[in-house]
């Protein structure tokens, strides 16, 4: 047994660069791997002599590799994100809850996402897109700072392809953008969603999270079908340090995946 | 080609309008198709028509002398183009163009002046859904500068 105090090395076996800011690692274990992780939980990611920071994994649930997708944001992200193929990292997890979106068997399954908010998706959508015939649709919208920000770009067709609607918007873009322009909840407008057949996960900057769970809900969707991905100052990873707490929740063992009828109302109070 | 109350009230800016409202307002509408890449309006040009979108893509531009050409908003189905039109100088603040092929209701505003002038009805309807377009796109204009999805340090209100 594993003991998540204690970080597990893993060695970079890939590192494919999503933008100017951002990449995308595959770790394999370097001596006996961590348990399986379902998708929406996180890793406590350990650049050795320079510190640990919490990232969600962005892979395939079900893979022995693990996949995480990294903003260089700080000095341990930047470490993170400067790690070559060979270079050892150190992780402790997995950790949180995951998306539960068990009831979306046979409605709709949206997805919306913000940024870098696609990556903790991700593993949700490649399990729903591996069980075809499960839901009625699978719709993932997906905003972005502008068309060069934009992560796993490369996968959209293959997405369309195995039977998701995906619509991509940015804030800003010149005339060779064939996509949206505008902003995320703007897209649920148009995307003719029936609310008492859908289940919504959604991950982004606070915020966006905010405005489109409130516009979903007042669009008819149930606060208990709406499921968000939150993150405060996660350290420990195992409810002891108390850095993560969000009025009653600790979010490393009761989020990241917080249901929305949970979350509305502490996203309301700014002394959290 | 005529169009029926019935395939306006289909459109979200005319779903909830009561039947001879819907009625009214078809007979002065009229659909369109447009070409990908046709040019609906330009930025200073007269504003005379609105548009509900059926399905396609328009984009809102604006030419930046040294920046080519920036879209500033796509609109697609269930969306109103058109606001300009509402107040005077009733010039295009934009211009428009269809990205891909467009389907659309066409109305000319001044018929549609006309008929909220005798119908004081409808024009509050029509002037509650237009307002509404308006603040929604105002509202989605205040979130993007907030510039959310920048790195931490580089976002309006962000630390170093």
């Amino acid at each position: 047994m594993i003991d998540c105090r204690y970080p597990v090395r893993y060695r970079v076996s890939s590192r494919l660069e999503e933008t100017h800011d951002t990449v995308t690692l595959t770790l394999e274990p370097a001596e006996d791997p961590i348990a399986p992780c379902r998708p929406g939980q996180f890793m406590m990611l350990y650049s050795f002599g320079v510190g640990e920071i919490p990232i969600s994994v962005s892979g395939a649930p079900g893979q022995p590799a693990l996949t995480h997708t990294i903003r260089s944001v700080g000095a341990v992200s930047a470490a993170l994100c400067a790690a070559q193929p060979g270079h050892v990292i150190g992780v402790r997890g997995p950790f949180g809850t995951s998306w539960d979106h068990a009831d979306a068997a046979g409605r709709d399954l949206l997805l919306v996402a913000g940024g870098i908010g696609l990556a903790p998706l991700r593993p949700a959508l490649l399990a729903a897109l591996a069980q075809p015939g499960r839901y009625r649709r699978i719709i993932v919208l997906a905003g972005a700072r502008s068309p060069a920000e934009l992560v796993f770009a490369s996968e959209y067709g293959q997405w369309r392809e195995r039977g998701a609607s995906v619509d991509i918007t940015v804030d800003k873009a010149d005339a060779s953008w064939p996509g949206h322009v505008g902003v995320v909840t703007q897209l649920i407008g148009r995307a003719q969603l029936d609310p008492h057949l859908t289940t919504a996960l959604m991950c982004g900057p606070e915020v966006m999270m905010r405005i489109t769970g409130r516009e979903l809900t007042a669009a008819g969707l149930p606060a208990a079908r709406v499921w968000i991905s939150l993150e405060r100052n996660m350290q420990c990873g195992i409810a002891e340090c108390g850095h993560c707490q969000l009025g009653p929740l600790l979010l490393c063992r009761d989020g990241p995946v917080v249901n929305f009828e949970v979350a509305e109302p502490l996203l309301a109070v700014r002394e959290l | 080609m005529s169009v029926l109350g019935s395939e306006l009230a289909s459109h979200r800016f005319a779903s909830g309008l009561a039947p001879g409202h819907l009625d009214r307002l078809a007979a002065i509408a009229s659909r369109i198709e447009v070409a990908a890449g046709t040019r609906l309006f330009d930025e200073g040009g007269q504003a005379t028509s609105m548009w509900l979108i059926r399905a396609g893509q328009i984009a809102l531009d604006l030419h930046i002398p040294g920046r080519n050409r920036l879209i500033v908003e796509t609109l697609g189905p269930g969306d109103e183009l058109g606001l300009s039109w509402l107040l005077p100088p009733a010039r295009w603040q934009f211009g428009a163009v269809a990205q891909v092929g467009v389907s659309a209701f066409e109305l000319g505003t001044a018929a549609v002046t006309g008929l909220c002038e005798s119908d004081h009805e409808l024009g509050y309807q029509l002037a509650r859904r237009l307002l509404g377009t308006a603040v929604a796109r105002l509202q989605a204009a205040r979130i993007r500068i907030l510039d959310l999805y920048a790195a931490p340090s580089h976002a309006v209100g962000g630390t170093s």
